[in-house]
């Protein structure tokens, strides 16, 4: 379990994440949602070691990481993949994959044997086979289409066999029917992976269709937790984001 | 079988076993190098013609050292001509002082050359693109002066003197031109066959990681720090062979190797040759040290025709020789891959 005590974190005079705590069940599905400059973005840099809060507890199976480095953190099973794809531009999709399998099982320091190593094949295998990257395997990761590269960076992430998955805006950039495609693989790889998955998603359609938990934050503030139909329905969360005419639509 | 399952077996039977055999393949292709170039007395008396190879073994070890820095770990140093003079400096003084065999003298040099490596590299790996390149030409600078001042020790600006001593060892006679030739051979291959196999290692994809996004490879696990700081040791040990190596052909050591003029020629080496081969490099040396030796027999602007030779590389090609043609030879097999399709 993923559990968020007290989280801050200020730039300047600037509260980007302000007291906020939160609890993510094993094996559950939560869209992040907030509208821009909510904080959501800065959230995912705490948990994962890409900024230091100023204080709180990240705890995952009650062992603090707040604090720690991205490599530690990464090594405790919190992955993540960026609103922009961020992915190995020269390599190829397999050795990406296989690269990736190699830093999870320490042997990326390895000098005297050839890449790549034969114990790194099959979990590069099976992800490549997950996310539907299998048939481009031997393509220069530059030379992919957007979506195939928010999917590589996805696997980068998924390869590693986190507990939690945090995704920033894997529908960024793509056009609506690229957009379901991809929230259906990530439901998806939410089903058959039983692993924690915490997302964040602009378009509420996607969001209120999909996600079980919907977390709302509005100036580094936790404005909202609950199902879909609770935040819907939320008045705090109509006035400050939906406005009325989501409201009007759901009645 | 599917199209995808059709494609899979495809791609796998390639890969599956394919790494033990490049292996094979590169030292096969390093023993038929070794013994090309140890036969070439055999055919030739030209003493110009082995001392080239010579002075090609020690820049080419330097300038291929330097690329797994530039084009493997994208670590754009300016300094890394301070190893080589480092090299060529405590193997010269250590033959000197202390008269030990040549091999220990080789050995205790790499130890010092990492020693020096792992500090300097300790302090400059942190630093991005443009201040590595600057602290990493400081170092290079303070090594040089230190050289030029200390002159009880360092002999200043007339370098070390008198000649390096050169025992026999293992019935191997460096003071023995032949003999010198073929070590100076056995170091170019070694080190290059031990720099192919980093550069192919799961730590060499390590490194490209890091050159394509750092940022990307921290989060997947990988101590960015540790493996840019170990590859600036690895490739300052190469750099050092080489040092050792213009010591052992000159019989000496000059403040020259530990002047910043050095790390420029390795970068325009490299600029030559081309970053995203691994034998770029060595086709730059060649290269340049030709250029060098038939422009200044014609003219004494050598230097502008040098400066011709770079523009039109960075500007016409936008690459090295070698990286040029292996992309036409992928230009071309993909054209004859989608003819076929």
């Amino acid at each position: 379990m993923l559990e968020i005590r007290n989280l801050a974190k200020s730039f300047g005079g600037v509260k980007a994440t302000n007291d906020v705590s939160l609890d993510f069940a094993d094996g559950s599905l939560t869209a992040v949602i907030g509208p821009n400059g909510a904080g959501k973005s800065t959230f995912f840099n705490l948990i994962t070691g890409a900024l230091r809060p100023d204080s709180g507890q990240v705890l995952l199976d009650g062992v603090d990481l707040a604090g720690l480095s991205p490599p530690e953190i990464v090594r405790h099973g919190i992955g993540r993949a960026f609103q922009v794809a961020s992915i190995f531009r020269s390599l190829t999709v397999q050795e990406t994959m296989l690269a990736a399998v190699s830093a999870d099982q320490r042997s990326s320091a390895v000098l005297h044997k050839r890449f790549p190593l034969a114990e790194t094949r099959d979990r590069a295998e099976h992800v490549m086979e997950l996310l539907g990257l299998a048939g481009k395997r031997n393509r220069i990761a530059a030379t992919l289409s957007h979506g195939d590269q928010k999917l590589l960076d996805i696997a980068l992430a998924l390869v590693l066999e986190p507990k939690v998955l945090l995704l920033d805006e894997p529908t960024a950039g793509m056009g609506p029917e690229e957009r379901w495609r991809m929230i259906d693989k990530v439901r998806e790889l939410w089903e058959t992976q039983k692993i924690t998955v915490v997302f964040i998603e602009h378009d509420m359609d996607i969001v209120f269709k999909i996600a079980p938990e919907i977390v709302v934050l509005c100036y580094g503030r936790i404005l909202a937790t609950g199902t879909p139909d609770e935040i819907r329905n939320n008045s705090a969360v109509i006035d400050a984001y939906l406005g009325t005419e989501h409201a009007g639509a759901a009645a | 079988m599917t199209e995808l399952e059709a494609g899979r077996a495809q791609a796998l039977t390639p890969v599956r076993g394919g790494a033990a055999l490049h292996r094979y393949r590169d030292v096969l292709i390093a023993l038929i190098a070794f013994a090309v170039l140890a036969s070439l007395p055999l055919f030739t008396g030209s003493k110009a013609l082995l001392d080239f190879v010579i002075r090609c073994s020690a820049y080419g070890l330097f300038a291929t050292s330097l690329n797994l820095l530039v084009g493997y770990t994208g670590l754009t140093s300016f300094g890394h001509g301070m190893f080589f003079g480092l090299g060529a400096y405590s193997f010269g003084l250590i033959m000197q002082k202390l008269g030990v065999p040549i091999p220990v003298a080789f050995v205790a040099t790499l130890a010092i050359t990492a020693m020096v490596a792992a500090i300097i590299g300790a302090i400059c790996v942190r630093l991005k693109e443009i201040y590595f390149a600057f602290v990493t030409l400081a170092f290079q600078m303070l090594i040089h002066s230190t050289i030029l001042s200390w002159a009880s020790f360092t002999g200043g600006d007339q370098g070390l003197r008198g000649g390096i001593p050169r025992p026999a060892f293992l019935g191997i006679d460096l003071a023995n031109h032949v003999h010198l030739y073929i070590a100076s051979c056995a170091l170019l291959i070694l080190g290059l066959l031990a720099m192919r196999q980093i550069a192919q290692s799961p730590f060499g994809y390590t490194l490209r990681m890091i050159r394509d996004n750092a940022a990307r490879a921290s989060f997947l696990g990988i101590d960015v720090w540790r493996a840019k700081l170990t590859v600036f040791v690895l490739a300052a040990l190469f750099a050092s062979m080489g040092g050792m190596v213009m010591a052992l052909f000159v019989s000496g050591a000059y403040p020259e190797f530990a002047y910043w003029t050095i790390s420029g020629e390795g970068i325009f080496i490299n600029m030559l040759g081309g970053v995203s081969t691994f034998l770029g490099p060595m086709v730059g040396t060649v290269l340049l040290l030709l250029l060098n030796d038939t422009v200044t027999r014609f003219t004494e602007y050598h230097g502008i025709v040098l400066g011709v030779v770079i523009l039109f590389f960075a500007l016409g090609l936008r690459k090295g020789l070698l990286d040029f043609v292996a992309e036409w030879f992928a230009r071309r097999r993909d054209a004859g891959e989608g003819r076929h399709a």
